[in-house]
Parts: C-alpha cells; structure tokens; sequence
C-alpha cells in the first residue's frame, strides 16, 4: 500500500475510506489485457493502468457487485486464468488477472466480498457512512400529504387515513393512505384479511376532472375454494360510486390468466364475476419476476462482452425483453385511457402488487400526469409507487447480500425505468429529464451510496433511520439539477401522452445496455442538444445586445466605433438555409 | 354497413398538367380512410390520365388546411403510373393480383404504391360500365409493358411551356469542363486525364460522352474492347489515391478473344501500376457483394412489411417483427454495403492504393460502392449539391440503368432491382448516425425516393445518356420546334414551394468552418472512452517494471490465437484490418467535414422509419418522434433570425422594413412523427393497442408457471 496516499488522483466520497490496494491485470474484454493497479476503498473498487496511453479507469461501486469468483487454482497452467471474476448487477462483468504466488488473491477476495456484501457480515452499507454534503435535501422532496393535496385530496369522496400510522394493519404499506371517505377504519381491517398480505386497494391517483381513480392493491384470497368476503365486496362497491358513475369498477389483473387461477392453489386468485357482479376483471399478461430476470441475462449475453453480430435481430427477440417491455406499456396505457376516458375508476393489481402493480400505476399515472413527467415529479412518483408501497428494492436487487442466485431478484425496476426510456424517446419533448437523469437512477439503484433503495417496505426504513442516517439521490440530483435537464422539454398542462407500444418503435437502450463497449458510439453530448444549446446561447446573446442597442439609440448617442462585433459578422454564425 | 355523408354529385375537375390528357373515369367511387379498420371513407371520382391515376373527392376542392409540406405535381390522392407497385381486386372477400386482361369486375381494388402508400377504393357503388373502363384503364397503363415514348416525361416535356432551367449548382458531369473541374478539385489531375473518345458515342453507348482514365490509357486501348476493361476514374482521394471502376468481358468467348482479353487487362494493369500510379488493388464486386437478385428478393419481401392494409394486420406482425425484419435481409444486404465501403476506404485512406472496383457493366453495385465511399470521405458529398452532383456523375452520367432497374416500361422484371434505393437507405444510414455531418434532411431522402417515380424529370427515366440524348432529338425534331427540354430533379422548386423545400435542409448541419481552425480544434467535444461512472481521464503513472514478462506473455496469448471469448471479433485476417481501422477511427472524436464511417454493429442498423412507416396511422406519435426536437430548433433558428434582422436595423437605424423570415413551423408542438407525411385527420385522442400480443413462451414454462414469491397464502385467512 505505498501508492495510496500519494495518489492523489483517486477519486474519495467524504466517508469513503481505503481498505487495500494491488498490482493486476485487467482482462479489459475489449482491447485485451491491461496492467494496472486496483484500490478498494469501502464504496468502490478503481482501477488505473499503468504504462497505457490513454489511460484506463475503472470506477465501479462495490455495491453493483453481484458475484465474485476465482478463476483457476494456483496449478493452473496459462497467465490468464488465475485472478477473480466480478460479475456485475450492471451489465458487465470484471475479469482481473492476478500473480500466481504467495497468497495474492486470497486477501483480496476475502476484503471484496466482505465490503460488496456487507449484509452478509453484518456490515453497514456505505450509505451510513457516506459524509457527502449537497445543497438540496432529497428527503424534502416527497411529502406524502403534499401530494395527495396536490391532486386535490381529500374531498368530499375521499379520505386520508392514519390507520396504518405504526404498521399495524399493513407492514409494506404507507402510514398514510388515501380510501374512500364512506368506508370506516373498521372496514379497512375487515378488507385487510380478504387481501393478499393485508394491502388493501387504496387510491394512487385521481383524475382531476371526471373524478375517476387508479387504485392498487394485492390479489384477493379467493384459494380453491372461492371464498368470498362480502366487507371486500362491498368495499369494491363504493369505490366503483366514488366517481359518481353508475358504470362498472375495472380491475386489471397484471399477470396472465393461467397464472391468476393457478395462484387459487396457493390461497390467492381473482374477483370472479359472481363476487363482484359490478366489476369487470381483465388480464394484462404480464409475467413474473422470475420471467424477467431470465430475459434480462438472455440480454446480457447478446451484449457483453460482444454484441451479436450475424443475427442481431433475432436473437434480440429472443431474448424477449423488448416484447415484455411491449406488454407492460399496453397494460399501462389501458389503465390510462379507461381513467382518462372517464368511463371508469380502476383497480390494479398482480399476486402482492409490490411489483407489475407499482409498474403499472406508476406508468399510467406518467401518461395521465405531466407534473410526474418533470425532474421533481418523477422523483416523486418514484418515492410514492415504489419506495413507499413497498416494492422490494432490498430483495430485487440484493443491496450488499452476496446470495446471488437468490430467487427473489429480478430487474422490475429496470425494466420499468426501461419503460419510461421508451416513453422519453417518443416523446423527446415531454419530459423535463434527460437519458443521464434516467441512467443516474439505475446507477445508485445498486451503488449503496443512497438510503434511497434501501430496504423492502418505508416500515423498515424507520426503523433503520434512513432519513436520518443517509443521503437521499435526489440531494444529488437536485444540487445539479442541469445536468439532468433535457433542453427540449416543453411543459404541457394535461396532455395525456399514449406512447405506441409497437415493436416497430421499441427500441434496445443501448446507451445503457451496451454502454461499456467502446465500439458503440455514444455521442455526448447528443449533437442535436449540443445544436439547441448553441442556438440558445446566440439568442440569448442576441436579446442582450439588441437592449443594449436599442438603450443607445434611445439615447441618439451615435455609435461609430463603439461595438466590436457588426451584425454580419455575427450573422455568420448561424447558417440561413431559407 | 357503410355509414357516409350524402353523395353529392358536384362536379369537380381533375388537375391536369401540361400535356396530359385524361384516360377515363369513373363516379361514386368510395375511397376508404385507411384508419381504424372502420368502414369510413368518401365518395368520389376515380380517374386515369397518362400521367397519373387520381381521387377527386368534393373536400379536395378545399383548400382550408392546406398541407405544409405539399407536393406541387402529386397530390396526396394522386399515384403516378410508375408509382403502382401492385393492384389487386377483391372478389367475395378474396384477393387477387390483377395484371392483364380482366374477365371478372372486382368489387374493390387495392392499390399498392411503390411510395408504401395504399388505396382501398370501393366500386360497389359505381356504374358497371365506369368499373369495367376504369379497372382495365388502370391496369393497362400501369401494369403492362409500354414504349419509351410513350412515357409522360415526352408529352410534358413538349406541352410545358418554357422548362426552367433548374441545375443550380449541380454538377451535371455532361461536358468535358465539368470532368476536369471535378479533377481539378480532387488534385486527381496529376495522374487522369478527361477524354473525348466517346463523342459520338464511339466507344460505347453505356459510357458518357466524357470520362476519365489514368493518363497512360491510350485512346486506342479505350476503343479495342469498347470501352471494356478500361479503369474509369470515379474519384480521388487527398493522399493520391483513386478510386476506379471497370466493367469485365463478356463471359462467354472463345478460348482465343479471351486470351486476348487476358493479355489485355494485364498491360492494363502492369501500366497502372507504374509510377505515377501506386498499388492497385482490384475488388470483384460480383463476388464479395449480394447480387442484383438478392437485392430485388430482399426489399420485394421488406416492403411487403410496411404494405398494411389494416389495423388487425399491423399489430399481427407486430408480435414477431424483429425476426421478420431479419428474414427480410434487407438489412443485412445494407450492412453488408456498408461494410465494403468501409473497407474501400480504407485501401484509399491507410493503405494508400488505388481501388478498381470491377463488375460486369460497373453501373449497378459499382455505383453503390463509389457513391458510398465518396459520402465517407468527401465532406463536400455531404452538402446538398455535392450529393446532386455525386449522383449525377455516378449513376446518371455513369450509366446505370434506372429504366431497367425501376421497371418503369414494364419490359422485363428480371431487370427491376432497387439498387439507387440501396443507396438511399444506406445513406439514411449515416444521416441518422451523424445528424451534423450532412446538409439534407432525411425527408431530403425520402422525396427524393419518391421522385424516382415522377415521369415529369429525366433523371431517372433512361438508362444511359446515350439514350437520353438519341431520345432528345430523333423523331421529335419532325413534329416539335426544338430538341425536349427535359426538367431536372435537382430543381426541388418544380416540386415544391420554398418553406416546403425548408424541410430539405437540415438545420443541424455544422457547415465548415472557415478559416481559424485552431481556435475550432479547443472548443471542440472531447470524445471520451467510458468505462466507468465518472471518469477521470489521467496521465500515464510512472512507469514500473512490474508484471512485465507475464503481461507480455499474456497479450502475445491473447493476440496470438488463442482469442476467447473475450476479444471482440476474433475471425479472419483481413477482417481484423478492416476491425482495426474502424477503431482507430472510432477512438478519435468526430470530425464531421472529415472522414466519416458508419457504425455497423446490429443495433446501429435501422430502418427507415420515416419513408417506410409514414402512411401508418398506427405508428404515428402525435406530438412525438425526431420532428418534435427538429421543430424546436426550426423554431429557434426563425427567432434567431428575426433577432438579427431586428439588430441590422437597430444598426442601420432604418425605420423597421417588413422583412419576416419564413415562418417555418407553427404550432410545431403538437406536430405529428409522421410529419411532413400522411398529415393526420386522425385527431383521436385515443392510445393505439395492439389487437394481439404474444403469450406463449414455451422454451420457460416451468418460469412462468412460478409464482413471484412462493409463499403460501391459504393459512392467512383463518
């Protein structure tokens, strides 16, 4: 460790402290070995090459680690197979080779895997030790009260409730919820035990005008049987009233068919028709996480480290991720345009509605909403259908536990801001956020320097002391705030934005996806923005000098010599192709 | 069923150019509104001329909203003779091609444009006798073979009064001035002359009247095998090098002309490679790309995609489009092109040596190569009138066939093959890829596409200039005053109107810059390799000796061949050249006025959304798509201007003239993707779902049948 503290270089979070460092060789996929020198702190794992112009870094945060492996035994044969391999949350994997002798890698994988899993030996993440200051409080951003007055609630229809102030009634929801004004807190209960882990429907959303909602919820405990609970029915009731339409309440039941009938084994199910005579019950197809979490690594493995070359197009569809991405933005934009439409409230929900439910709401509530579609907004929505009603980001993503076959992982949140991407490429214009906005989210989903993602449900949050004991993402987010801007965003009040969930406009990301291959141009800044920017910027320019002319003039002071730049000059400066 | 307003017989009148003549007619013909899968739609005239097949519906008679974006010749219900690809009637709900003679009247008729429009007209409303004229009027003219002269190119040409003469500053390549300007501005004077071999039409009638052969070629070697194995000079390259094309020998010869032919081609050859001229290295195009079949089964079946005819049909092929987009090819047969380019430039480039491309009659996949490698590395290409002159000199002058290959006289399908759409769409390619780097606009390409089929300009109606000019005069001298003047394509205002022609322009093209280059070079975007978050570009740490043998080792393994899978793109030899020169280009930031290649991987390969996907209700964003940003900076570029206008008079003191600048786009927020096509009258609000989707994902059953978390949930409820 002599090189450590005269490197200056080496990019340190206050907090962040220095753990070890060693001589490797990276196995850089792309452009073959690199020797270099690796340092491992408490946050991050950094690399630099030695000898190599340009030079080569490496920063990567220990906590997108997903698994570490040794490669190769001290016998084996061949200078590159002894080292570690570092398979990542974030497409891509870390291959190090290191020297066969003594002990080397021993250390090093013992502090990796101890400081990437911190979970697995009672370690804090590094969220409780980072010292960082920002100028803005991301945990100011979402106040649950000031949202729901901000859809104009409660009224005279609905009512906020503290019922589960302590997580009594449910441990993954909110304290506070939004429920039909004329049922009692008694009724709640009651509903409770019909519900899948007591998560009743509750309302998301509220159409500003017609009055119809977007609520969530768990499956109903229906099981083999076909139970019924006359409290849950007729809770149903009064929220399909609440809008004062006389039509039928919709339910959308986010998985496929087979999938809702077969979960009647398990003790869950559907709202039959018989139950509920005034809902109507459609499936949206959507699959499950286990689903998804293998479409993902079919994607992976058409990206990293090559990209497909010969087939590029089928093996994309195999992979299914695009045709998943196609399912849910349909189910999303179905809840929207039965709201908006105003023919009816909605309910949503899968088996827990911690998952395709919070993907759903929050995408229709994107496409109903433009205050969600700026920089706070998003944040909000974000803090609101995610964070607060408990999708869970701990067992999804597996913050800092090294048990990476977990079958609890799966990308929804990815695939969900995959989603949004979708949506913004659209629609270039409608979003105050640009694509770094959406990649920094996905970043500290896994970096662990956040409290945001931590934890499964806002009940463990408090008792971690989150809020007190870590930084929110939007702190960093909002202390820059510009480089998260897109320029073209052009605010619309109530435009509801239907993206065309067709094959012929999904696209892959490949900005996220194959972002670590070079051979992939990504051209930062974007041209076209870079074009807007420079545009602005002469307006601007312009506007200030036109006063300043236009004062002179005023003042019929003749200026002879006085400005520098003449108008044609200037002129040539912006190309006139009219 | 049908539901509809009110026939009104009101006579409305065809607009008809100079020189065309109306065919026949028909009335109460219903035109479907290609929207919803409704029955919508409205009645109206059907009619033929020798120009055009046309709707004529009473709202046409309107001009409220009048269209942006307009086409001056061709109106949104008009279909060129030569933009027909397929017509088909449908008898009880079956459909079947119509060609030739007709014995059955179908009760509706489905026009396919070669423009990826199409028309459902209704004729279950119209006399019998207007169905018969009608449908075989329409299939004679527009599906069976026809004479040269009788294309509407002859009769507008001797009827329009007063052709303007539209060249602007393309370059037409047809005298011998034009030629040594275009050597004299690639420095490819030293080492090619321009010759006069060829006045006459001596040599051959498929080469110009003027061309370029290395100096040594003498006039005698140009006139032994008609023009056949002769380097032709297509360009020149900063460092020297040129690039070439020559056309071989006919295939079948006896033993003696073909040992003749050998000894020919190897002079040829040993004189080329003397100084002044360097290496020659000669790429067979016939053999290293698709063929002209490839090319015209690829895009036959990939058009086919975009051909819908309803919303059912749309979201059908919706489930399994990338894997139908691949079994297309299409796309690979870009890539493919691409890649050559690639590789051609980089002889010219690094290696320094000349290029022969060598094919059979150098007018078809020659054309496509040459034009491709000149747009990657002849920034002045990338200009609008540059690109005009590429194509003239290329593919005009240079001989290839657009008769032929567009079919336009229905002589022989074998013939047909979209060879200067290849070029388009591979262009698309790098406009997309490199928005700054070009002058014109994506919808420059795409009018441009469709103008192939507008018989009103010769450009794309002959297959040489031999033709042209034996056409120009010849008989017509008896019966006109004068030799045709035909119009050029290159004269956009015979088409459009001046802020239509706005849309042509790309307002993102980052024109060269003058002369201070230095102060350019530091304002300029520094690309950077990301591999990390933030990274953090560092100089070199001190060297140490560390590792040494084994890193060496260790990269000698890896380049060696032991490549695993951790070396992208480990095959061949001559690949890895081709791999490496693109990443040293790669690695640099972009000069946009330099050399410029496209980036080939699977993912950067796209299709054309704009010309293929416009008339699609389905595919439309409202209010979404790259016009959205596109509008934005129009519209800033408009205030900018007014700006300076505002300043010139502050400066000038002048009482405020009324000088505006074209207003370009207004409300521009709400502009369809679609745009400047297909301008919506879909003004629903409603989101487009698909009416089917994929379900079944057999290969994972045991996934799917999981349920997210296993959890019991039965004991609950006690």
């Amino acid at each position: 460790g002599t090189n450590w503290e005269q490197n200056e270089e080496i990019p340190r979070l206050p907090g962040e402290t220095r753990v070890t460092d060693k001589d490797v060789i990276y196995m850089c996929p792309f452009n073959g070995p690199v020797k270099g020198r690796v340092y491992i702190t408490n946050y991050r794992l950094y690399l630099r090459s030695v000898e190599t112009d340009p030079v080569v870094v490496l920063n990567v945060p220990l906590g997108v680690i997903s698994r570490i492996e040794k490669m190769g035994g001290a016998s084996s044969r061949g200078e590159n197979s002894y080292g570690l391999d570092i398979t990542c949350k974030d497409m891509r994997n870390l291959r190090f080779a290191l020297k066969q002798e003594g002990h080397s890698r021993r250390d090093i994988f013992e502090v990796l895997t101890k400081h990437a899993f911190p979970q697995s030996h009672n370690l804090p993440f590094f969220a409780f030790a980072n010292e960082e200051k920002f100028s803005e409080n991301g945990w100011m951003v979402y106040n649950p009260m000031c949202e729901y007055r901000r859809q104009g609630l409660p009224n005279e229809r609905w009512r906020v409730t503290f019922i589960n102030e302590h997580y009594g009634l449910c441990d993954t929801y909110p304290s506070l919820l939004v429920v039909p004004y004329n049922a009692t807190d008694d009724d709640l209960k009651k509903v409770a035990a019909f519900r899948s882990r007591n998560r009743i429907p509750v309302l998301s959303w509220i159409h500003p005008e017609n009055q119809a909602v977007i609520m969530r919820c768990s499956q109903p405990l229906v099981g083999m049987s076909g139970k019924r609970n006359k409290d849950d029915e007729r809770y149903l009731d009064i929220i399909r009233e609440a809008n004062g339409q006389i039509s039928k309440l919709t339910i959308y039941d986010a998985r496929p068919n087979v999938n809702a009938v077969a979960n009647k084994a398990t003790g869950g199910g559907y709202e039959s028709e018989d139950a509920y005579p005034n809902a109507e019950l459609f499936f949206l197809d959507i699959h499950n996480i286990h689903v998804m979490r293998e479409s993902l690594k079919k994607l992976k493995d058409i990206v990293y480290p090559n990209v497909e070359e010969s087939h590029w197009l089928s093996s994309l569809e195999s992979t299914h991720w695009l045709e998943h991405i196609k399912l849910v933005l349909t189910g999303a934009i179905q809840v929207a345009d039965k709201v908006s439409s105003g023919r009816s409230s909605v309910l949503v929900h899968c088996s827990d509605g911690w998952d395709r439910t919070a993907q759903l709401t929050s995408l229709a509530m994107l496409m109903l909403d433009s205050y969600y579609r700026t920089i706070e907004g998003f944040e909000v929505l974000v803090q609101k259908e995610w964070i607060s009603f408990g999708h869970k980001f701990a067992s999804r993503i597996g913050h800092g536990d090294k048990n990476h076959a977990d079958a609890d992982r799966s990308p929804i949140f990815l695939q969900y801001i995959d989603c949004v991407w979708q949506m913004s490429k659209q629609f270039p214009t409608a979003f105050e956020f640009n694509e770094q906005f959406l990649i920094t989210i996905l970043d500290h989903l896994y970096s662990c320097r956040f409290g945001t993602f931590l934890y499964n449900s806002e009940f463990v949050r408090e008792k971690e002391k989150v809020t007190e004991k870590t930084l929110s993402l939007w702190s960093l987010i909002n202390s820059e705030k510009s480089k998260f801007t897109n320029p073209f965003y052009t605010k619309e009040l109530n435009r509801a934005l239907y993206p065309v969930a067709s094959m012929r406009h999904l696209e892959l990301w490949v900005n996220y996806y194959i972002r670590w291959n070079p051979r992939i141009r990504q051209q930062q800044p974007n041209p076209v923005e870079q074009r807007y920017m420079e545009l602005l910027a002469l307006r601007d320019d312009y506007m200030r000098r036109l006063e300043e002319l236009q004062i002179t003039n005023n003042s019929k002071i003749p200026n002879s010599s006085a400005s520098s730049a003449s108008p044609s000059q200037m002129m040539s400066h912006v190309q006139t192709h009219f | 069923e049908i539901h509809i307003k009110e026939p009104i017989e009101k006579e409305v009148n065809p607009h008809l150019l100079p020189g065309e003549l109306l065919l026949c007619e028909a009335n109460m013909v219903y035109k479907y509104i290609q929207e919803d899968g409704s029955n919508r739609g409205t009645y109206g005239k059907l009619i033929c001329t020798n120009f055009k097949i046309s709707f004529l519906d009473e709202d046409s008679a309107s001009d409220d909203n009048e269209p942006q974006f307009k086409n001056k010749i061709i109106g949104e219900n008009d279909i060129t003779l030569q933009c027909v690809d397929q017509i088909y009637g449908v008898y009880d709900e079956k459909k079947k091609l119509l060609t030739g003679q007709l014995r059955k009247y179908p009760e509706k008729l489905i026009i396919y444009c070669k423009d990826l429009r199409v028309f459902h007209f209704c004729l279950r409303y119209t006399k019998e006798e207007e169905v018969k004229r009608i449908v075989s009027g329409i299939v004679h003219h527009s599906q069976t073979p026809k004479l040269l002269k009788r294309l509407f190119l002859f009769s507008y040409a001797s009827a329009a009064p007063n052709n303007t003469d539209g060249r602007n500053q393309t370059v037409m390549f047809d005298t011998l001035e034009d030629w040594r300007d275009e050597l004299e501005r690639t420095k490819g004077n030293v080492k090619y002359k321009v010759v006069v071999t060829n006045e006459g039409y001596r040599v051959s009638e498929k080469l110009p009247l003027y061309f370029v052969v290395p100096l040594c070629v003498s006039e005698e070697n140009i006139l032994k095998f008609q023009g056949r194995g002769i380097p032709i000079w297509c360009w020149s390259c900063h460092n020297g090098a040129a690039l070439l094309k020559m056309s071989t020998f006919p295939k079948e010869q006896d033993d003696n002309t073909s040992q003749m032919q050998k000894a020919f081609l190897d002079g040829i050859f040993r004189t080329i490679s003397n100084p002044p001229y360097e290496l020659l290295k000669r790429e067979d195009l016939s053999s290293s790309l698709p063929s002209l079949q490839d090319i015209q089964t690829a895009y036959t079946r990939f058009k086919q995609l975009f051909l819908i005819d309803n919303s059912t049909d749309f979201w059908a092929t919706d489930v399994k489009w990338f894997s139908l987009l691949e079994s297309t090819n299409w796309l690979e047969i870009i890539r493919r092109f691409l890649k050559k380019a690639i590789e051609v430039a980089e002889c010219l480039e690094r290696q320094h040596s000349n290029v022969l491309l060598i094919e059979e009659s150098a007018t078809d996949l020659c054309c496509v190569i040459s034009s491709l490698v000149q747009l990657m590395m002849d920034s002045y290409s990338r200009t609008k009138s540059g690109f005009q002159s590429l194509i003239q000199k290329e593919w005009v002058t240079g001989g290839h066939s657009f008769l032929d290959r567009c079919n336009h006289l229905h002589k022989n399908d074998k013939e047909e093959a979209p060879v200067f759409l290849l070029l388009l769409n591979c262009v698309w390619q790098l406009v997309q890829q490199y928005p700054p780097a070009f002058e014109f606009t994506e919808t420059y390409l795409t009018v441009l596409s469709d103008s192939l089929y507008v018989p009103i300009f010769s450009t794309f109606f002959f297959n040489s200039q031999h033709q042209k000019d034996t056409n120009m005069t010849g008989e017509s001298l008896k019966t006109q005053s004068g030799p045709f003047r035909f119009l050029t394509v290159w004269d956009w205002s015979v088409q459009f109107e001046p802020k239509a022609q706005a849309l042509l322009s790309n307002p993102l093209y980052a024109e060269k810059p003058k002369p201070d280059k230095s102060q350019r070079k530091t304002t300029r975007f520094k690309h950077q390799r990301q591999l990390s978050l933030p990274l953090t570009q560092t100089k070199s740490s001190p060297k140490r000796g560390f590792f040494r043998e084994e890193t060496d080792h260790l990269i000698k393994n890896i380049l060696g061949k032991r490549i695993g899978k951790f070396i992208i793109n480990s095959s061949d030899e001559p690949h890895n050249s081709f791999r490496e020169f693109y990443d040293s280009w790669h690695s640099k930031p972009v000069d946009y006025h330099g050399l410029l290649l496209p980036s080939i991987d699977g993912p950067e390969i796209k299709v054309w959304a704009q010309r293929y996907l416009r008339w699609i209700p389905e595919a439309q964003l409202p209010g979404g798509g790259t016009i959205a940003t596109a509008a934005k900076i129009l519209d800033l570029m408009e205030e900018v201007q007014s700006l300076q206008v505002k300043m010139d008079e502050e400066h000038s003191q002048a009482v405020s003239r009324d000088v505006q600048a074209v207003p370009m786009l207004r409300n521009s927020a709400r502009l369809s993707s679609l745009f400047p096509f297909a301008l919506l009258q879909r003004q629903s609000v409603k989101p487009a779902l698909p009416t089917s989707t994929w379900k079944d994902l057999e290969d994972e059953d045991d996934l799917v049948k999981r349920d997210d978390e296993f959890v019991d949930l039965s004991g609950d409820i006690s």
